[in-house]
């Protein structure tokens, strides 16, 4: 008899849970996370033979061996954030920004070109200045751009702004050809006077860098969560239609976020050029662009747990390198790490969301 | 006259391999799938492809051309499909969101191709299975040398150039004209009315994803045993061309008799850089090359403008693309 009533209900049903309490949200992508870094270590262990412990002590040295393996973790982390920031009012509103990559590019070559024909004709304070505005400018255009045809076509976004990476990667391949001219590389910009590169601030390299995403970072936090244009933002994100009823214009707002988002990659861009590489090339987003909007949608838009989740990535791209040289493996095996990962944290997000009852509970509860 | 041959001769090799790309990816899509994972996807089919017949060569002792062509085929299809299977994994069963869970796909199979791919290079740039890539080049007997210009053109390409077309006129007779293809459909368009109906959502969207990653993994596996020589080496060429798949995926409107045409005029628009000077005469300076290079990607971009501007119901993306389905999240 049991049998039959039980017979009829499902094995398993899912439940959706009406606010996640903190514990729910916390516990399960700490559970994702070893649990990965169990796979990875079983992946390691049976394709490298190497113990897996030491390697992953190795890894640890990869940010924490010396100060200038952290002062490079540290910009690399900065780096990513900035991205990462920028995608957040975009994917808020639900407007799947995936063209960073080319936003980025576009600001970095905007300073580069500033850098290359201004660098003698203006005062090093006014060249930053300038170097800055023609980033966020690039930027916000490459962004504005999607966002123009999806208000007034809704042209498909996400495949827009994927394309555009492509052609902002054909410009920069075209312009750093013409800036180079006969030579082999680009090499350094203004190598010999240094005109338009950032100064090393209180002995650190990256300090610029590094204070410039974190003051993004607390602007874009409290613009999200204080502002009247970031409740437009949410508000859009959650229903269109809710958002014309109580009267936003959601173009406007969808135009505007756009610009805000293209032109925070753009500086993204001016910070690379200016403060990091001092150079540019197709590969200066480095792929970037994309592992931000990871970075950006993990951390459910909060500024804060991005920075959390980009120092994860960084730390685990940083140790990957460093396990690459101490064992000779190479460097290809952090993709690896990283995908296993971000598939873990990206399956936890269920059982964050959901919740599971079986049915041995719910008879009980019947009784 | 030879210039516009060899275009042509380079530009529809070049097309096949995106084109099982995007019929894998339209595939996917008209289920309501947006599977971004597409070059992380013809990573691992390309790779295990090349994996299988390289070693195979190496340790048969008299190898032959058909057991490879199988072997290979086999191991692109498990491992392309074992991709589309984490992507449906996480994203049907486990809900993720499609756009985040495909990006780390890419990176995920990038990184599996390249990190193994490093071992059998063994230190050296490049290696090489030159039986698989014969047998796979391998040009139609009798038909490829008698007609002169004709053969080279229509019948001087290895037998995946035709099973590319084949494939999408099948996948157009599936997709259009069968009850499957009707159901699928409708599963891309609106799940909760499928649903409602009784067809199983889940089914279809597992079945669709799996088999649409291991028809785009068969583009990797075309670039490297036949395209590429049957040479690996660890470049960022495939990650391009999935892209290329993707952006061949809107250009067609969802349609797989478009890949034919559209496979191939992209093929043409990718060479243009390098054939277009020679057949005008003229000399164009190599920044002009570099920025000849986004036409492609400019020409979907316009498509996708205008295809959404004229709002056609036939041309339109499927309506649920890039959105999970929960029966109860009404």
């Amino acid at each position: 008899m049991k049998e039959m009533v039980t017979g009829k209900e499902p094995f398993v049903r899912i439940i959706k849970r009406d606010v996640p309490s903190k514990k729910d949200q916390v516990i399960p992508r700490v559970l994702a996370i070893l649990a990965a870094l169990v796979v990875d270590a079983l992946f390691i262990f049976f394709v490298t033979g190497l113990n897996p412990f030491a390697v992953y002590g190795v890894m640890f040295q990869g940010t924490f061996g010396t100060s200038i393996r952290f002062s490079w973790a540290l910009r690399d982390l900065v780096t990513l954030l900035c991205i990462g920031i920028a995608l957040a009012p975009a994917f808020k509103m639900r407007f799947w920004n995936v063209g960073a990559e080319g936003q980025v590019l576009m600001g970095a070559l905007a300073t580069a070109l500033c850098m290359v024909y201004l660098g003698g004709a203006l005062p090093t304070a006014l060249l930053l200045v300038v170097m800055c505005l023609a980033s966020l400018l690039a930027g916000a255009l490459w962004g504005w751009i999607p966002a123009f045809f999806k208000a007034k076509w809704n042209t498909n976004e996400t495949l827009f702004t994927l394309m555009m990476n492509y052609v902002a990667t054909s410009i920069v391949a075209c312009a750093t050809n013409i800036m180079r001219g006969q030579a082999s590389s680009l090499g350094k910009l203004n190598m010999g006077t240094q005109a338009g590169w950032f100064p090393s601030l209180l002995g650190q390299r990256y300090n610029i860098n590094i204070i410039v995403v974190t003051l993004v970072m607390f602007l874009m936090f409290f613009y999200l969560k204080y502002s009247k244009q970031g409740y437009e933002i949410s508000v859009v994100g959650e229903s269109e239609n809710t958002a014309r009823y109580v009267g936003i214009r959601v173009k406007r707002v969808l135009m505007r976020t756009m610009c805000i988002s293209g032109a925070i990659c753009g500086l993204c861009g001016f910070l690379i050029v200016a403060g990091k590489d001092q150079t540019i090339s197709t590969n200066t987003a480095g792929g970037n662009g994309f592992t931000a909007i990871i970075v950006a949608w993990m951390a459910k838009f909060n500024p804060f747990y991005m920075a959390l989740i980009s120092f994860l990535l960084v730390f685990l791209s940083r140790g990957a390198s460093e396990i690459a040289s101490a064992y000779g493996l190479n460097d290809f095996a952090v993709d690896i790490i990283t995908g296993i990962i971000l598939f873990f944290l990206l399956g936890c997000e269920f059982f964050i969301q959901y919740r599971l009852v079986f049915r041995e509970k719910t008879r009980k509860e019947a009784q | 006259m030879s210039i516009l041959i060899a275009w042509i001769l380079r530009a529809i090799p070049f097309g096949t391999i995106i084109m099982y790309g995007a019929m894998g990816e339209i595939m996917t899509e008209k289920s309501g799938n947006l599977n971004l994972g597409v070059p992380g996807i013809m990573y691992l089919g390309g790779f295990a492809g090349y994996g299988a017949a390289y070693f195979y060569e190496r340790l048969a002792a008299h190898p032959n051309p058909f057991v490879c062509i199988l072997l290979s085929l086999l191991c692109c299809l498990a491992a392309a499909m074992a991709g589309g299977l984490i992507f449906s994994f996480l994203t049907i069963t486990l809900r993720a969101n499609q756009n985040v869970t495909g990006l780390a796909l890419t990176t995920f199979g990038m990184g599996v191709a390249n990190f193994f791919g490093v071992f059998i290079l063994n230190g050296s740039s490049y290696s090489a299975a030159p039986l698989a890539n014969k047998a796979y080049a391998a040009k139609i007997p009798f038909l490829s040398e008698k007609f002169g210009t004709v053969s080279q053109l229509l019948f001087g390409y290895g037998f995946l150039v035709y099973g590319a077309v084949i494939l999408a006129v099948v996948l157009h007779i599936i997709l259009n004209h069968t009850r499957v293809g009707l159901q699928l459909r409708a599963v891309g368009e609106n799940p909760a009315t499928a649903d409602a109906s009784g067809i199983s959502v889940t089914k279809y969207k597992y079945l669709a994803t799996c088999l649409g990653a291991a028809i785009s993994g068969i583009g990797g596996l075309y670039y490297v045993l036949d395209y590429n020589q049957g040479i690996w080496a660890t470049t960022g060429q495939i990650e391009a061309l999935g892209w290329l798949a993707v952006a061949l995926v809107i250009f067609t409107t969802w349609k797989p008799l478009n890949t034919i045409w559209g496979a191939y005029l992209f093929g043409v628009l990718y060479w243009l850089y390098q054939f277009l000077p020679g057949i005008l005469g003229i000399t164009v300076s190599s920044y002009v090359t570099d920025l000849i290079q986004m036409v492609p990607y400019v020409v979907t971009i316009v498509v996708l403008i205008v295809v959404s501007q004229r709002r056609k119901k036939e041309n339109q993306p499927p309506a649920s693309l890039g959105l999970a389905y929960f029966r109860e999240d009404r």
